[in-house]
């Protein structure tokens, strides 16, 4: 569909860590811009390296990772990352956490003291979105777990990144939240069309949510299958009940299941 | 009673025990006062020699107190410098380590033959005592940041510098707090030793005297002086962290951080 304006592009890309781990190889990944991509594969082959990869916080050993025209050397600047771990700082308020990229991103960096005004403003406006209104000078750690994620969700896309990266970002919540999360990211990405890669072991949640999946071998980890989710938009929880979507979850269980064996 | 009330009581109880205990003691066994004075006859004898008492403690406080301020700023700025890379931590480490195993007893005399006898050795002693665990704590406050959190920073183009600024240090502070508590009883341990060692005021000085003219209840007083000085520090350091460092114990009013030494 969009795929010939590519955002990010690994070609036949290898990374050994220290100690002679060979955990992604000849991995081949193409994302268009605005494009939402999913990654699914065994627990262990690579996932959370390829992120690492594609944010250039880890270089490859062999090949090229291109992003947005440009070869990644090192980290990219204007990333959005959300973990399975929220990682808020628990002295700042759940606010002053949303706001941290902007005082360190340029370029709102620069002016950070002067538009605070503005910022906060729009970071209160996010946090609604997400359901967290109300909660703006709370502490973290007065928060549950789904809250925040929703909060680790906002300090990913406050400075309008370009490329929001996922690993795994509702894996320690539950089903109902869960669920719930999807409706919220979903939302966001149709509004703002940033490119996303999410990375989960959740199947229904990579069908729903994305444009594309890609299955994973076995470490070293290589893309084995790609398949484009032609469900309409917005996709509902009604939608995970057709059988069209079950037919493609069951499609992807039935590859991870091969990959699995074939190690 | 309620919780509060035990909790607060709680000490002054023990402490007075204790003194009964003591007092009984000394009573049963007969002891003469310059093997082991009574507590009474100790609150008489502080109450007898308060001026020169207050005097000397109130010299050893001072010194305490610069020598740990020095090493304050020193165990921050180092403890920041090797908790954020990797490289100086491996280097300076083991020096650190080496260094705060030397008895700070057998330098004293080197510093003496330095600076001559007085205030500036006892400084420098109460320094070099409280900076080791000031250092370790906050480097380890630094160090131990969560690798997801680093690689969002980093993946929003963040600097060491704002890394450390933005999380290393609020999140060494709790570590720092800390340490401050055993690093002020410790300075107090420095400066009193190179006080006894060679000085001419000072707690320990007054103590050396008083027991070389076998003034045993005296030499009791100075203690019971020094350990009061050295709780309220405590206290007052306790009470700063609690305040500074709340979020530490989400709200709870217990910390447990590694302390060092
Ligand atoms: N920093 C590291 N140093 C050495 N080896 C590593 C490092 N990080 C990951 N590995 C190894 O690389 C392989 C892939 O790890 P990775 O974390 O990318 O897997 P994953 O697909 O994200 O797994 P999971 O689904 O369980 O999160 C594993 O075998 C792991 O042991
Ligand atoms: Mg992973």
């Amino acid at each position: 569909m969009r795929a010939e304006l590519k955002f990010v592009e690994l070609d036949n890309v290898s990374l050994t860590y220290g100690g002679g781990t060979l955990a992604v190889d000849k991995l081949d990944l193409s994302i268009a811009r605005g494009e939402f991509a999913a990654v699914v594969g065994p627990s262990g082959c690579g996932k959370s390296t390829l992120m690492k990869l594609v944010t250039g916080l880890a270089p490859a050993s062999k090949g090229n990772v291109v992003v947005a025209g440009r070869e990644v050397a090192g980290p990219l600047k204007i990333v959005g990352m959300a973990f399975q771990n929220p990682t808020l700082l628990p002295w700042r308020t759940t606010l002053d956490n949303v706001l941290l990229p902007l005082e360190i991103v340029q370029p709102y960096k620069a002016t950070f003291r002067r538009d605070r005004e503005k910022h906060v403003a729009r970071a209160k406006a996010l946090l609604a979105t997400v359901g967290l209104k109300g909660f703006e000078e709370r502490y973290p750690w007065q928060l549950s777990g789904g809250m925040q994620q929703r909060a680790s969700l906002c300090r990913a896309l406050i400075h309008e990144p370009d490329l929001l990266m996922l690993d795994e970002p509702f894996a320690a919540l539950d089903a109902f939240t869960r669920e719930e999360l999807w409706a919220v990211l979903q939302d966001l990405w149709l509004q703002r069309r940033f490119t996303c890669m999410l990375v989960t072991h959740d199947l229904r949640e990579a069908v729903y949510l994305a444009d594309t999946v890609h299955v994973m071998s076995a470490r070293p980890g290589r893309v084995i299958e790609t398949k484009t989710i032609d469900i309409p938009r917005p996709r509902t929880l009604e939608t995970t009940f057709e059988p069209h979507f079950v037919d493609l979850v069951h499609h992807l269980r039935a590859r991870i299941a091969q990959a699995r064996v074939a190690a | 009673m309620s919780r509060r009330w035990q909790e607060a009581l709680g000490p002054w109880f023990v402490v007075l025990a204790l003194f009964a205990l003591w007092e009984g003691v000394v009573i049963a066994a007969r002891l003469p006062s310059f093997v082991l004075p009574a507590p009474t006859e100790v609150f008489a004898t502080l109450v007898q020699f308060a001026g020169p008492i207050s005097q000397h403690s109130l010299h050893t406080l001072m010194t305490t107190l610069i020598g740990f301020g020095f090493s304050v700023i020193g165990g921050v700025a180092l403890g920041a410098a090797i908790g954020a890379s990797q490289v100086a931590y491996k280097a300076v480490f083991p020096v650190l380590v080496g260094f705060n195993s030397i008895p700070k007893v057998a330098i004293v005399p080197v510093l003496i033959i330095w600076f001559g006898i007085g205030t500036v050795p006892a400084v420098i002693t109460a320094f070099l005592i409280s900076f080791f665990p000031i250092v370790v704590n906050v480097a380890t406050g630094i160090a131990t940041l969560e690798p997801e959190l680093r690689d969002v920073l980093r993946s929003l183009g963040a600097s060491k510098f704002d890394i450390l600024r933005k999380v290393g240090l609020p999140r060494a502070a709790p570590y720092f707090f800390a340490s401050l508590k055993v690093a002020i009883t410790l300075a107090f341990v420095g400066s009193i030793i190179s006080e006894t060692v060679g000085s001419n005021e000072g707690v320990g000085y007054l103590m050396l005297q008083a027991s070389s003219r076998f003034q045993i209840p005296l030499v009791f007083a100075a203690l019971v002086v020094v350990a009061a000085m050295g709780i309220t520090m405590y206290a007052i350091f306790a009470g700063l962290e609690r305040r500074m460092t709340g979020w530490a114990t989400r709200g709870m009013d217990q910390a447990a951080y590694a302390t060092g030494h």
